[in-house]
């Protein structure tokens, strides 16, 4: 269990290590050199000239060697420092995304909770039962196949700008003082339905589809196929299969993360929701690179530590891995 | 459901091999509605931009106009023509998830045959070089690529996303290898002499060629997607339109408080149907297959 | 007592019913073992499965399965869970996998038995008893499955499978994905169950003769869906009657030698197709007898006491 641990711990370190390298390589080795463009930004901004020009020779060094220039960046990177915006210099990186971070939080982790606990109840329901199978199965693949920001878009369309039951677009109402009242609340709250149900849905197509098979697995396993002789009833039978087709299920939880947080992005995209997709989308339309730079290792942090956490919880729901003599169970 | 159905180990003696495999196949709906959705498409992609009459990209037509005889899929805000950015959207679509499919599918392969095969040191390197980019939100990754390159093509696109998306592939490929190699044939290769790379090739490969074309399709799925998405935030190709680029037009462009629907319903309609039928499809094969899936 | 008559399986199958059973009859005694073997896909499974639940692609066609003068309704799933694990109870070809992976041993076969009717509690320390006998210590049941060996798991299903003293056990394959020491501990504890009288009489499907010669009291051979030969196991050995049984004992230069999967080298050809099988003799393509009268199909009928063959030149070989 601990050797279990331990090798994903190793992974996951050496993920780390790889995406900063990408990090901090990408905008050194791209083809037409990323910095002069910022550099020609910069003359632009004559008040953040000056600063910003020394803060670029600190950052990227680039009269150093490259080994220094790499070690210089884990340095700056473990004292928290991922540069400066452009577009809002000198606003520290790290503050743009803290203020961003929650809006994204409230979205995925709601969304990738509730679709994976529905979903499974949904497969786990639909698996060999022919009239609710034959409906959940296309519907789960429709769902599973559609973009996330179309499916955002769709319900704007529908609810929001057509039957005009929800707001458009931001993360409250622009009109409110962000502070702790009831009525700022409740605008969150309203303004979070939207993209919360179009990650949600899109999210629980695939649950559920995945819940339905393994359940089906399950269920022509040799050991369902002992009780069932032996004369247990299937409402025991299901039981272990549910809890048995769990298992993968959150195996699975980690690998979707990636592609969920993608698909948190561009929901929030549509709905100007103002967490790191925008943030991104912004960064993107300013050739704010830092920012850019500075989401991408944030999400690749959120991300490992989420796969950790979904490792003890394997580890301590399913046996197998306990007693040590599964290796990867993955 | 129709009745496809059931052989076994005493399947019908007649009806053997390929023909089997075809007569199971036609018989199975999900494969049958999920090719004939993907080759609407696909000819879609192929003569619609013939049928175009106008282009893409030219502000040559009254804007927000919707669906008309002249423009049949409306205009755009600034005066497009829908249908002829559809149909060369289509077209990019494929050529991004063929392109993107085949890299991460031949670098899955690389991978997972290799590992499965040859195991020991090379199959621990692999395995962790699959693990990490397994882990890593590819996404992310995609996300700072493309804001650096400023120049991007189809082609540049949908090798990233070749380059990010094989890790489930390889090691679904490795799994197989390995149960694979076990049996008798590859050993008798092995005793024979032959080299690695015609065993895989030769013997290991043809033996879960279902397997692979299976892979392949999601894959291509998988690669459409991705890049709709990546298209959407504006990261997509700077010399061509895409599906995902005109999501992406159309919602800037407050297509969505205009109402102006025609505009971003159909690129996502139609990159759901093609994905959509691509996993419809899979589906379908795997009942035709593997005789055990098959329904009664 | 179990008696069979004239018992139909099918699967069915698009190209049709594969006649996995077609017309059997024959009875096992209170006390007996019956081995049962016959080349692979003969329909051994097919036969211990259909005693005690039809899966979902087996077909009943007709014929009576009765058990201590009780008629088994088979053919109905719900009708018929009364008598599983109580009157008819199985070990599966596959008890390697035959226990939940991810609950303890002991748990699982409380809620099995909870869900059965009956507690757990009550029957612990019967539970416990019959490990013992098969040299397992009570921990096991604070195990899971995995920390388990391949024996240990055998034996515990065969404990779990015995423990309401059913009146009749298949014992599918049970020794065959054992090693030679847990093999011989499996089978004696085939036999040490009967005299214990945990169970009244046992269907033992292998394709061990050794194990049979030492555990059965009668051999069944089947062949391509039908009954060949019954017989005391002696008699199997030393004079068999029907020219299959003959072969494929021939086939075997050493006693303890596998007539497993595919073609048996002794015999030439293979078992006939159970889609569309061949009328008259089923073995008639491969018999090195076979004469006219093989055109019609023999009778399964008792040339000596408790020795039943179905075979036109039996009589004369029994004679002579
Ligand atoms: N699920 C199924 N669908 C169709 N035919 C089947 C199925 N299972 C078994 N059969 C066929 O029924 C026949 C009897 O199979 P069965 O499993 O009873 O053989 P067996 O004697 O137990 O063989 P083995 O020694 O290999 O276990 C075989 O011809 C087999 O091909
Ligand atoms: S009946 Fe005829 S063919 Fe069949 S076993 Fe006897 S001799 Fe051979
Ligand atoms: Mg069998």
């Amino acid at each position: 269990m601990l050797r279990y641990l331990a090798r994903k711990l190793f992974i996951y370190l050496l993920t780390f290590i790889v995406a900063v390298t990408i990090d901090w390589a990408i905008p050194r080795f791209m083809p037409g050199n990323p910095v002069d463009a910022l550099v020609s930004r910069i003359a632009l901004m004559p008040d953040a000239n000056a600063a910003l020009t020394s803060y670029f020779m600190a950052a990227f060094n680039l009269d150093q060697p490259l080994w220094q220039q790499y070690l210089n960046f884990w340095w700056a990177l473990l004292n928290g420092d991922l540069g400066r915006s452009i577009m809002l210099f000198p606003t520290p990186v790290t503050t743009l995304i803290g203020r961003a971070l929650p809006y994204t939080l409230g979205l995925l982790l709601p969304s990738i909770l509730l679709s994976w606990y529905v979903g499974n109840v949904v497969g786990a329901l639909a698996a060999r039962r022919k009239l609710l199978d034959n409906t959940v199965l296309p519907l789960g693949y429709l769902l599973t196949a559609t973009p996330y920001m179309w499916l955002g878009i769709l319900l704007a369309w529908v609810l929001g700008s057509s039957l005009g039951w929800f707001p458009l677009a931001f993360g409250y109402d622009q009109s409110l003082k962000a502070e702790w009242t009831w009525k700022f609340i409740s605008s969150l709250l309203y303004h979070w339905i939207l993209p919360f149900a179009s990650l949600f849905l899109v999210a629980l197509g695939g649950w559920a589809i995945g819940m339905r098979n393994m359940i089906i697995y399950e269920l022509e396993s040799d050991y369902a196929n002992y009780l069932m002789a032996l004369g247990a009833p299937q409402r025991l039978v299901r039981k272990y299969a549910f809890r048995n087709a769990m298992l993968p299920q959150i195996t699975g939880l980690a690998l979707q993360l990636g592609a969920v947080v993608g698909g948190a992005l561009v929901t929030e995209i549509v709905f100007s929701y103002p967490g790191l997709g925008w943030l991104v989308l912004s960064g993107i339309q300013n050739q704010d690179y830092f920012v850019i730079q500075g989401v991408f290792l944030f999400i690749i942090v959120g991300v490992l530590l989420a796969n950790l956490i979904v490792d003890v919880v394997y580890v301590i729901v399913d046996p197998r891995t306990r007693v040590g003599l599964q290796g990867d169970a993955a | 459901m129709t009745s496809t159905t059931g052989s076994s180990p005493a399947a019908p003696a007649a009806k053997s091999g390929r023909n089997e495999i075809l007569y199971f196949a036609l018989r199975n709906t999900k494969l049958v509605i999920g090719a004939i959705v993907f080759i609407v498409f696909l000819l879609g992609a192929i003569f619609g931009p013939m049928l175009a009459t106008h282009e893409p990209l030219t502000f040559d037509a009254p804007p927000g106009l919707p669906p008309s005889a002249d423009y049949w899929f409306g205009t755009t805000l600034f005066g497009q023509d829908v249908f002829s950015q559809f149909v060369h959207g289509l077209r990019s679509s494929f050529i991004v998830g063929a392109l993107g499919g085949i890299t991460a599918a031949v670098i899955g392969m690389l991978v997972g045959f290799f590992a499965g095969y040859r195991g020991g040191i090379i199959d621990e390197v692999l395995n962790m070089l699959t693990n990490v980019v397994l882990v890593i939100p590819t996404f992310a990754v995609l996300l700072v690529v493309a804001a650096y390159l400023s120049v991007r093509g189809l082609g540049t696109e949908a090798m990233f996303i070749g380059l990010t998306s094989w890790p489930w592939a390889a090691r679904a490929i490795r799994a197989q290898t390995f149960s694979l190699t076990s049996r008798d044939f590859v050993g008798m290769a092995r005793l024979n002499g032959e080299s690695t790379f015609r065993i895989i090739f030769g013997e290991i490969a043809p033996n879960m060629s279902s397997y692979l074309v299976m892979t392949f399709i999601l894959l291509f799925g998988g690669a459409i997607l991705t890049a709709a998405t990546l298209d959407f935030i504006g990261l997509g190709p700077t010399d061509s339109i895409s599906l995902g680029l005109m999501m992406n037009y159309s919602v800037m462009n407050a297509a969505l408080q205009l109402g102006m629907w025609w505009w971003f319903v159909p690129p996502g309609l139609a990159i759901t149907a093609i994905v959509g039928s691509l996993y419809v499809m899979n589906v379908g094969l795997d009942e035709v297959f593997n005789p055990k899936l098959r329904a009664l | 007592m179990l008696a069979v008559s004239d018992l139909k399986i099918h699967y069915r199958t698009l190209a049709g019913a594969v006649k996995a059973l077609d017309g059997v009859s024959f009875s096992v005694a209170d006390g007996e073992i019956m081995g049962l073997a016959g080349e692979s896909g003969c329909g051994k499974s097919t036969l211990g499965k259909a005693l005690i639940r039809l899966e979902e692609r087996m077909q009943y066609v007709g014929g009576q399965v009765t058990l201590d003068d009780k008629v088994l309704p088979i053919a109905d799933d719900r009708a018929m869970n009364p008598y599983r694990f109580r009157e008819v109870s199985i070990v599966p070809q596959y008890a390697m996998s035959a226990l939940n992976p991810t609950r303890r041993i002991g748990r699982m076969i409380d809620e099995l038995l909870e869900a059965r009717g009956l507690k757990g509690a009550t029957l612990r320390p019967e539970l416990e008893r019959r490990l013992a006998i098969l040299g397992l210590t009570p921990d096991v049941l604070g195990m899971y499955p995995i920390e388990l060996s391949g024996g240990m798991k055998q034996r515990v299903v065969m404990v779990l499978s015995t423990l309401l003293d059913p009146s009749l056990l298949i014992a599918d394959e049970v020794t065959s994905a054992l090693d030679v020491a847990s093999q011989k501990k499996v089978a004696g504890a085939l036999v040490e169950f009967r005299d214990r009288g945990y169970v009244k009489s046992m269907i033992v499907v292998t394709h061990d003769l050794a194990i049979l010669a030492q555990v059965a009291d009668s051999i069944m051979i089947m062949y391509a869906g039908k009954l060949a030969e019954k017989a005391p196991t002696r008699t199997i050995v030393e004079a068999p009657a029907h020219p299959y049984t003959r072969l494929l004992l021939g086939s075997l230069p050493e006693v303890g030698i596998r007539f497993e999967e595919k073609r048996l080298p002794g015999i030439k050809g293979r078992p006939p197709s159970l889609l569309s099988p061949p009328t008259g003799c089923r073995f008639r393509d491969r018999c090195p007898l076979a004469f006219d009268k093989c055109a019609e199909e023999p009778p399964f009928i008792e040339i000596a006491p408790g020795h039943q063959v179905a075979c036109w030149k039996a009589d004369a070989h029994a004679e002579g």
